[in-house]
């Protein structure tokens, strides 16, 4: 089994990176563009039967920092 | 004074940062990330700069989960010091032991220069002889040194006097221009700028050499 968690910064925390790149489609003549948020996929490739609530552990402790992000899991 | 400095792969400075500690009279050994106990009778752990595992996942993630690092939270739960530069002040909060986390610089440019530093509060055993208010030169050397933290938390923080440093001018977009933090039993400091790269006059600035002065004189008497 898989398990694919996605991990965004919080909504109200500033991502510079995403700014930039908002810029820069700006820049490439692409309009409307109101903004860009980038975050990272992390796949997980489990042993089957793993429970959900080990993998949203591994995000807790690990793959995720919960002061400045928030993450979704999708078990595939 | 007992210190130990802790080697990741991947630090940079920590021979600089045994060195300003040696030069103001304590006696310093290194520690390698996989040890999982300090040295006994060990009064202070410096974490130094670099970009310790790669900087993969986040900074100071991995090294965060390391088993020293295991070792320096419980050090620090015993009251112990902890001094976090940089890369450092990264580790530290990731393990929770400091508020707030370090995000990319917003000029998204890595940055290296000598800013200056308004000493926050003189009550630390880091800062306790540098007059409050007073502006000293410190190298930065970090891309990621955009300090995050949560209203409630950095209102918490202002009321407990817990900020340290202060940029003069904020180079990379920190909440309320900070540099460094203190924590609760005001005996661990993270901060971004490097105070032992200006111990020497030499160096371009001595101005760190009174943090490790203070902080080795303090303990000693202590």
């Amino acid at each position: 089994m898989k398990a694919i968690v996605t991990v965004m910064l919080k909504n109200g925390v500033l991502d510079p990176q995403g700014e930039a790149v908002k810029s820069a489609l700006g820049g490439l003549g692409f309009s409307g563009v109101n903004g860009v948020r980038q975050g990272k996929v992390i796949e997980l490739d489990l042993a089957d039967g793993t429970d959900a609530a080990q993998v949203d552990d591994m995000c807790n402790r690990l793959l995720v920092n919960a002061v400045i992000e928030s993450f979704t899991v999708d078990i595939l | 004074m007992r210190a130990a400095v802790v080697v990741f792969p991947g630090s940079n400075c920590d021979r600089d940062m045994v060195l300003a500690l040696r030069e103001s009279g304590a006696d310093v050994t290194t520690v390698w990330h996989k040890d999982a106990e300090l040295p006994q009778d060990l009064d202070l752990v410096a974490i130094p700069g670099g970009f310790s595992f790669g900087d993969y996942l986040r900074c100071g993630a991995i090294a965060a989960q390391s088993p020293i690092c295991r070792a320096v939270v419980e050090h620090a739960n015993r009251g112990g010091y902890v001094l976090g530069v940089c890369n450092g002040f990264q580790v530290l909060t990731e393990t929770g032991l400091v508020p707030g986390a370090l995000m990319r610089n917003s000029g998204l440019k890595f940055l290296c220069k000598t800013v200056g530093l308004i000493v926050a509060t003189e009550n630390s055993a880091f800062t306790s002889s540098y007059a409050q208010g007073s502006e000293i030169q410190v190298p930065i050397a970090h891309h990621d040194g955009n300090y995050f933290v949560t209203d409630a938390e950095l209102t918490m923080m202002r009321d407990e006097d817990r900020v340290a440093f202060r940029y003069s001018d904020n180079p990379n977009g920190s909440a309320d221009s900070i540099a460094g933090v203190l924590s609760s039993n005001r005996r661990v400091l993270g901060m971004m700028p490097h105070p032992e790269r200006a111990i020497e006059a030499q160096m371009g600035s001595a101005d760190g050499q009174a943090l490790f002065r203070a902080l080795v004189g303090q303990t000693i008497a202590a």
